[in-house]
């Protein structure tokens, strides 16, 4: 825990490289294995009577490794909650278009039934809401709404499940769990809610696991709490977990991995120490040149993004970001600046910010 | 839980104590007053004062208060003048009090058999064809007036077609053995199953009738109630989770949806007696609804004293045990 | 965890100042609209009112057939009722001969030459008689409406400015106005006029609403103490008064206009099943549709259409103003912005 609030109130671009992790992430992309997750050139459009459609995703594309921790970051509206719902097949039934395709372990998601999904989701990919209060039914126990996965993927009868649930209740930190198998959502704390949830998406020990914002919704002391938790549960358990959120901070202490959205697109991809030292995108720079260091000399002002997302101009003729731009040219918009790969890092930039060192 | 239920049985006797003041100042305003009711045009200044002394409406107001609270907490409500007249006005609620429960319940059977299952499906399948459908027709159900209902049904299937009786609750050549006064459960006791079926055949349109209101408001409260709960936060940790359709809408949907609805079936069963006034009385089924009608285009006070009061008692009642109910069902009032 | 500019929190707070200020917008115009109810004649209330309501939601309403056909339907009866007399091809009040000649004991004449409908059971043209109901009509439903509301907002801004005492004093009597249901309370107040006229049945039909409009607003009100605008206000030191009348009420009328809408339509049902129970205007002179329906009852089995005539026009009249009073009340939900 200690560990989790020290990661996440240093600065993150400080050099506490651990090598281990390095090597690790290499060893990941030079093709150790074969990625559990594969999402290619993913679209989600929203089409609405009356109103232009709308396209929330326009091509995302990356990969999750087994135990891999991948963030993807962005502000809201960026398309990062609803890469992950299409993932998840959770988008609602009408009023949108999904393509690209979404494989895991070899299956292409998007074109499984709904039963197909409903036998997946749960069992080999689980996900955890932002607002744990609104995301628990408040109507059942919370001992119910984790045996009923335990019972719908396991077949364990209620009976069977209880201890299961017991035991989960207690590994996510929660005290006293036989009393809080018969609560109700109402009757815990938010952090404690938290954790409940996240032992629901646990319990048939998924092997990729999304949280969308899982600590947005909770006091600063229990944010860092929840954090260490998932890292520590992900590392003890060997799930993939896919980081959804806004939080530089979140990023820093637990994702191997960090993908970074504008306006529906990957604007830039890299290891997280080498997205931190030397970030490329001036989008990327602008978000952690807004965020406060403690090793800043004093009197140095915060440096604010100027602008909003409605100040986007369309991907399809130009760089979405450039209104906004620290350092636009003329190019950028003119044109859209394509994602390039070099050296484990991706760009799309057509003025990236120099390397300083 | 306990105490909760007990404060609300506190705050029940207040709101019958205010009742009563109201009824009673209500039935003292009545034009003509309990002697012009009784006597009539023949009232002589004479008579009137031997009759006012005889009734106490010499004394002042909050004797005559106390002693009208007096009888009927002992349930002397005084014979009836002109409904029954003679008999007892409580004799006569009791009496017709089953046929109008009889009613009520086969109304309310429909009303929530037809409401919610249409109100779900409305729902789930938002703007489709069965969703704007159901919708009108429970618009329809509020449009029209229920004694004209009652009178249409009445019109087509007794009098044109021919296919069910046009009044009353028992056709005249059944020779039926009575029980409880439920004419349905006593040919089920004694075994008169003929009897029974046409008691039930005589319920069918006055049920019908009774239930197009309740209808209409238990299936948009439904709709309305699973519309919102389907934009929930939790029925996407349900979905996230894998489980499957049934598991979904009976414990995650339905189980939240229900808690409105619950309430609008109890307020509907409280309000049922009013539309029963309407439909016994076209239907002339012999209920309390009846009595009623009857007693207001006669003037017959007693009567009428009595089946106030019970209307707001029952009204009362049935609105404690909905939050009693809704707190049973709702772990966030009850845990509270 | 340091706020960051991507946090979304800010904006929000911004999106609620936003809405906020929008439904402010919005129910400014409805207020007005209900100083034009106070004083405008019955026939104007429904322009004034209808125009204000629309316009604050009008770029959702105006796709939406539901409230189109609504909207359609009572502007047509406003109309109706407003040029009911150069429209009645004859005086509703008068026999006229040529029925009279053909009305026998046994026989109501049908339709027949200046009298499409043919005659009432007097001897009366029936389609004039239905073309004046609609004037009749509509002034019974707008009269028992506007004193429900007036009753209510009387009510229920006591309880909701005050809270206390006052709130818990206010609400016990609306909850036992509450607890007789809604036709028998009319029944019996109607029960009260020694001679029953249209004004007893106008009066006992609004008394039941006031109970009903009371509660929505002091709802309303509730939500509007706790809300942020109204914090700022008394934080500021503005006036009690001023608080209450400019800031809350305000804002609180909107689900009041649109259940009005609503009310209007129950009050010309209501007005038939009174007259249906003996208890409705006796003088015919002047018809209105409910008193011709419960008039025509006797009638029903041999001269079926005197009562699917008025019934007729009840259900669509109200049908017309339940189809518009819900699709305002959907069109002005911030829920249902989706």
């Amino acid at each position: 825990m200690s560990n989790a609030t020290a990661s996440s109130t240093t600065d993150p671009g400080t050099d506490t490289t651990n090598v281990a992790d390095r090597d690790k992430a290499r060893r990941w992309r030079e093709g150790g294995s074969e990625p559990l997750l594969r999402v290619r050139d993913l679209r989600v459009t929203f089409q609405r009577q009356g109103a232009e459609p709308f396209e929330a995703v326009q091509g995302v594309s990356f990969d999750v490794h087994p135990g891999q921790t991948v963030g993807l970051v962005g502000e809201s509206g960026c398309g990062k909650s609803v890469t992950s719902l299409a993932i998840m097949g959770l988008l609602p039934e009408r009023g949108n278009k999904v393509s690209g395709t979404v494989d895991y372990e070899g299956t292409n998601l998007l074109e499984l039934s709904d039963q197909q999904m409903r036998d997946k989701r749960g069992k080999d990919i689980a996900m955890v809401f932002q607002d744990p209060l609104s995301s628990l039914n408040p109507v059942i126990p919370i001992g119910l709404q984790v045996t009923e996965v335990l019972e719908r993927h396991r077949g364990m009868s209620r009976k069977a499940a209880t201890p299961v649930a017991r035991e989960l209740l207690d590994r996510v930190g929660i005290p006293d769990p036989d009393r809080r198998l018969r609560d109700y959502p109402h009757q815990l704390s938010g952090g404690m809610r938290q954790r409940a949830l996240i032992a629901i998406a646990l319990a048939c020990q998924p092997r990729l696991l999304i949280a969308d914002e899982p600590t947005t919704a909770l006091d600063v002391t229990i944010q860092a709490q929840i954090l260490a938790l998932l890292k520590e549960l992900v590392e003890e358990t060997g799930t993939a977990l896919v980081m959804i959120t806004h939080d530089l901070g979140v990023v820093a202490g637990l994702c191997d991995e960090v993908n970074v959205l504008y306006g529906g697109r990957i604007v830039e991809r890299g290891d997280r120490h080498d997205l931190f030292a030397q970030p490329r995108h001036p989008y990327t720079n602008g978000l952690l040149a807004s965020i406060p260091r403690m090793d800043a000399p004093r009197g140095q002002r915060l440096v604010p993004i100027p602008g909003s997302v409605s100040d986007n101009l369309p991907w399809t003729s130009a760089c979405a970001f450039a209104p906004r731009c620290s350092q636009p040219i003329e190019v950028c918009t003119q044109k859209m600046p394509e994602l390039e790969e070099h050296h484990q890092r991706a760009l799309r930039c057509f003025n990236p910010v120099e390397v300083s060192r | 839980m306990l105490r909760f239920i007990v404060r609300r049985l506190v705050q029940m006797v207040g709101v019958l104590v205010v009742l009563s003041l109201l009824l009673f100042l209500w039935l003292r305003s009545l034009p003509g007053g309990t002697v012009s009711a009784i006597l009539g045009e023949r009232a002589t200044p004479q008579s009137r004062a031997a009759m006012e002394a005889q009734f106490g409406l010499d004394q002042p107001i909050w004797v005559q208060y106390g002693k009208f609270v007096g009888r009927v907490l002992q349930g002397d409500f005084g014979p009836s003048t002109s409904v029954l007249p003679g008999t007892d006005a409580l004799t006569i609620f009791f009496q017709r009090l089953p046929a109008t429960i009889e009613l009520s319940f086969f109304a309310m059977l429909i009303a929530i058999a037809l409401g919610i299952p249409l109100g779900y499906f409305a729902a789930r399948r938002r703007a489709s064809l069965l969703d704007n459908a159901s919708v009108i027709f429970s618009l329809v159900g509020i449009a029209i007036p229920v004694f004209f209902l009652a009178f249409l049904l009445k019109y087509v299937f007794a009098i044109k077609l021919g296919w069910l009786p046009v009044s009353g609750r028992q056709s005249g050549d059944v020779d039926a053995t009575r029980v409880t006064g439920f004419f349905v459960i006593d040919g089920l006791i004694t075994r008169e199953f003929d009897a029974s079926w046409d008691a039930l055949k005589h319920l069918v349109l006055p049920s019908i009738a009774l239930a197009s209101i309740p209808f209409a408001v238990i299936f948009r409260i439904t709709r309305a109630s699973v519309l919102d709960v389907l934009d929930e936060d939790y029925i996407r940790t349900a979905e996230s989770k894998g489980l499957t359709n049934r598991v979904i809408r009976g414990r995650h949907i339905l189980r939240n949806a229900m808690l409105p609805v619950t309430t609008t079936i109890g307020l509907q069963i409280g309000a049922l007696l009013a539309g029963a006034v309407l439909t016994e009385r076209v239907f002339s089924f012999g209920g309390l609804g009846e009595a009623l009608a009857l007693s207001f285009e006669r003037r017959d006070y007693p009567v009428l004293q009595v089946l106030i009061l019970a209307a707001a008692a029952i009204y009362v009642l049935v609105n404690l045990l909905v939050d009693i109910m809704y707190a049973v069902i709702d772990p966030r009032v009850r845990t509270r | 965890m340091t706020p960051s500019p991507m946090d979304p929190r800010p904006n929000a707070k911004k999106d609620r100042i936003d809405s906020l200020a929008q439904t402010a917008g919005g129910s400014g115009a409805t207020a007005t609209a209900v100083k034009d109810v106070h004083v405008g004649a019955a026939g104007k209330v429904k322009d004034t009112g209808g125009v204000s309501l629309i316009a604050s939601a009008w770029s959702r309403l105006r796709r939406n057939p539901v409230f189109l056909i609504g909207a359609a339907i009572t502007v047509v009866f406003v109309l109706l009722a407003l040029f009911a007399p150069l429209i009645a091809p004859h005086d509703a009040s008068k026999r006229l001969p040529q029925l009279l000649e053909n009305l026998t004991p046994g026989n109501i004449p049908g339709p027949m030459s200046g009298s499409p409908l043919g005659s009432d059971e007097f001897g009366r043209d029936l389609l004039s008689r239905l073309i004046v109901g609609a004037r009749q009509t509509l002034i019974v439903g707008v009269f028992a409406t506007l004193f429900g509301l007036t009753g209510g907002i009387a009510l229920g801004t006591l309880a909701g400015a005050f809270g206390g005492w006052v709130d818990s004093l206010v609400m016990r009597v609306v909850d036992v106005m509450l607890s007789v249901p809604s036709l028998l309370l009319a029944v019996s107040i109607a029960a009260l006029a020694p001679k029953p006229s249209q004004w007893t049945v106008i009066i006992a039909i609004a008394t039941v609403q006031v109970p009903i409009f009371a509660r929505l607003l002091r709802g309303s009100m509730l939500a509007q103490r706790g809300s942020d605008h109204v914090l700022a206000a008394r934080a500021l030191g503005v006036k009690q008064s001023s608080i209450v009348f400019r800031h809350m009420l305000p804002n609180s009328l909107g689900p009041v206009i649109v259940q009005s809408t609503l009310v209007l339509a129950t009050s010309i049902i209501d007005a038939a099943a009174l007259s249906f129970l003996g208890l409705g205007n006796p003088d015919d002179r002047q018809p209105e549709w409910g008193q011709m329906l419960g008039a025509a009852q006797g009638l029903i089995q041999d001269y079926p259409h005197l009562a699917f005539y008025p019934a007729a026009c009840i259900i669509v009249v109200a049908l017309g103003f339940t189809l518009m009073g819900e699709s305002l009340r959907e069109a002005l939900d911030p829920k249902s912005r989706r």
